[in-house]
């Protein structure tokens, strides 16, 4: 049966509100609302007000509570709206949850959930549009993650619940209205890298709200005769070097879309490491196709210009095979 | 803009074929540097460039035979920008991918003749795959200094014939031999061996091509070459030592300024050049700026070499062996004392047997204090 990402979301949540008392929901909206993307609709009235909580306006507040509440024996699971506003909770994530099992010796561990949505496409402007999954993925002692596909929205929650460390989990803004079967075999880990496509001629390595395109840009280049491999990172860190070195080793191209901003992004690191792992292996240099050095704009045509198309991963493609 | 010709590498080369670029256009160039490898009759020699600059443009290719004085190449001085019609393109490194060079060096695969079908021109792993397929067929771009051949034999007999020919048809040799008591330089040698690693250690040739240089800084006027009718002088000792080739043959490449060197890195640069000389990697000044030649026979056993100028050159200086032979000291005592008979072989155009003597005379003294070479 086709179900959307969103409810694949709020099947994750149910299940885990269902089997596990210590679970609990809580963030800006997420109650009578039912979520500012409506992933929560409907929980409040099956699990009561205790399980589902609304905050307020203060992510430093809720987040720490969240902290709090994981380390005292619960498995809160905290929504932020956007990672835009998530800044102002960077210090309970990456002070406080992150660091706490290396500062107390392995004594105490954070086992909280912070779910976010990230990315743009949906004319909300700078604020809300912003892809910042590298800030999180650059920090030791948090799981990131970001689920790309219906099934892996339906698995990721049960497995970041059972880690006992902090797992910040990125949910773009685009793959809300998704539709897909969900397999009967949804369970994923959270520790590999997926390969999407299988191809011969170059690697498309790609995430979340940019996996759709990538996976449309393979079809693409496909009908032209290229083809190419699409690689969903899945889990931003720590990242699964094995998977993308083996097939670069493969494919000897790589080109990596990322919405997040070129300078200092996941896409560099990506990058980096394949330097470090496959240098000989390589064709052509490493391609990335990132957002544009700007601030998401508002205006459509704008927002569409700045943000990894298509069209600019096919023209990568096309450049790196000088086709 | 100036032209780098194939230089003459001795009087039995009159033709060369080009083997090998060591260069590209657009690089810099310094004085002394190996630019090229051509074939003689006799061996792959690197060919060194004499002036620094760009190169602008290679004319010849590895394969063409060319004739002495050939313009290889077009260079720009220092300081001379290209002209306009230069191919910007032409003046940057050869782009290809890492893959694409593994691959390459895999299959030994010369990438400097393939061309790129990547971006911006670059050669990709597909470039080096049908290279590879097509490589069935022979690709002069890489000619090996190989092993020599029956060709090779002859060639070098050829032009060792023709060199010689003209030495006895051009210049009119007189012979001088002085045997000279090597006692001293051979209890010298014993005493300084031993007290050096066995990889250090001196051969009494290296005593006996110090003496020579350093009796040639006496008596210029056998170090030096005549041409167009008359004695030129060289500014440096450079002697060319005669090295027999594997395949037969000889060869007489220079070591240089022997007059200037202690004996101990002499012995290292002597090594060197047999070495490099049965391998194949000789550079041109070596083949062409030795002044005076040194041939010792002495390990094969003859008594003496009289032996056969190289053109241009006005003297040869040979050793037979150092064997212990009757000797009269100088208090007169009879003795079995260890000897060497040394030979000059000079041009009577440009000194007398007088001179010569007085040369064989010296050489004779100053093996008697081996410690001062």
């Amino acid at each position: 049966m086709k179900i959307s990402y969103r409810e694949a979301l709020r099947q994750a949540l149910r299940e885990a509100l269902s089997t596990d008392p210590r679970v609990f929901l809580m963030g800006e909206d997420v109650g009578r609302y039912g979520g500012s993307y409506a992933v929560s609709k409907g929980l409040l009235d099956e699990f009561g007000p205790e399980r589902i909580r609304d905050t307020p306006l203060s992510e430093l507040g809720f987040v720490g509570a969240g902290v709090g509440a994981a380390l005292g024996g619960m498995r809160p699971i905290v929504e932020v709206m956007t990672v835009n506003f998530s800044l102002l909770a960077l210090d309970p994530i990456v002070n406080t949850a992150a660091a706490l099992r290396h500062m107390s010796g392995g004594k105490f561990s954070v086992p909280l959930v912070v779910r976010m949505a990230t990315g743009a496409g949906r004319q909300l402007a700078a604020q809300h549009s912003h892809s910042l999954e590298n800030w999180y993925a650059h920090i030791p002692g948090i799981r990131v993650l970001a689920p790309a596909t219906v099934a892996d929205a339906r698995g990721m929650l049960v497995q970041a619940l059972a880690d006992p460390d902090p797992v910040v989990m990125f949910e773009h803004a685009q793959l809300y209205n998704l539709e897909d079967e969900l397999p009967d075999d949804w369970q994923c880990d959270i520790t590999h890298a997926a390969v999407r496509r299988p191809g011969t001629q170059l690697t498309l390595i790609s995430y979340g709200g940019s996996l759709p395109k990538a996976m449309q840009a393979a079809s693409e280049l496909a009908s032209e005769g290229i083809d190419a491999e699409v690689i969903d990172l899945r889990v931003l860190r720590p990242l699964d070097s094995d998977t993308l070195t083996a097939s670069v080793c493969k494919t000897h191209r790589a080109v990596i879309v990322d919405e997040g901003w070129k300078t200092c992004s996941l896409a560099a690191e990506i990058m980096a490491r394949l330097m470090e792992n496959c240098f000989y292996e390589l064709d052509a240099p490493v391609a990335r196709v990132c957002s544009e050095e700007v601030p998401i704009p508002y205006a459509k045509h704008l927002e569409d210009a700045a943000l990894p198309q298509v069209a600019k991963i096919i023209a990568a493609v096309r450049g790196m095979l000088n086709v | 803009m100036f032209e780098f010709k194939l230089p003459s590498l001795g009087a039995d080369m009159d033709e060369g074929t080009l083997l090998q670029w060591k260069v590209k256009p657009g690089e810099v160039v310094h004085k002394g540097q190996v630019v090229a490898v051509v074939d003689t009759s006799k061996a792959a020699i690197d060919i060194e460039i004499w002036q620094d600059g760009t190169v602008r443009e290679l004319l010849a290719e590895p394969g063409d035979k060319l004739p002495v004085g050939a313009a290889l190449a077009t260079l720009m001085a220092p300081g001379e920008t290209a002209p306009p019609a230069a191919p910007p393109a032409a003046t940057r490194r050869q782009r290809i991918s890492p893959a694409a060079r593994q691959k390459a060096q895999a299959l030994k695969l010369d990438i400097s003749t393939l061309s790129g079908s990547g971006a911006d021109g670059a050669v990709t792993l597909a470039d080096i795959e049908r290279a590879a397929a097509s490589a069935g067929a022979p690709t002069p771009a890489t000619p090996q200094p190989t092993a020599p051949t029956a060709d090779r034999q002859l060639e070098t007999r050829r032009a060792i014939a023709a060199a010689m020919s003209r030495s006895n048809r051009e210049i009119p040799h007189y012979y001088l031999l002085e045997t000279v008591p090597m006692a001293r330089a051979q209890q010298w040698l014993e005493q300084e061996n031993a007290a050096r690693p066995i990889t250090e250690r001196l051969l009494m040739a290296v005593l006996q091509l110090k003496a020579v240089a350093l009796a040639l800084k006496k008596y210029p006027e056998f170090n030096g070459v005549y041409q167009d009718g008359q004695f030129k002088p060289a500014a440096a000792i450079h002697l060319g030592v005669a090295i027999s080739l594997r395949q037969g043959g000889l060869i007489a490449p220079a070591l240089h300024d022997v007059a200037a060197k202690p004996l101990a890195p002499l012995m290292q640069e002597l090594a060197d050049l047999v070495r490099r000389c049965r391998a194949g990697s000789l550079r041109s000044s070596e083949m062409s700026d030795a002044c005076v030649t040194v041939t010792n026979l002495g390990d094969r056993g003859v008594e003496a070499v009289m032996g056969v100028i190289y053109p241009p050159q006005v003297a040869l200086v040979g050793f037979g062996s150092v064997a212990r032979r009757p000797w009269v000291d100088a208090e007169g005592r009879l003795g079995a004392l260890p000897t060497v008979i040394a030979s000059l072989a000079a041009d009577h155009r440009v000194s007398d047997g007088h001179r010569g003597a007085l040369f064989l005379a010296e050489l004779r003294e100053l093996l008697q204090e081996p410690e001062a070479l």
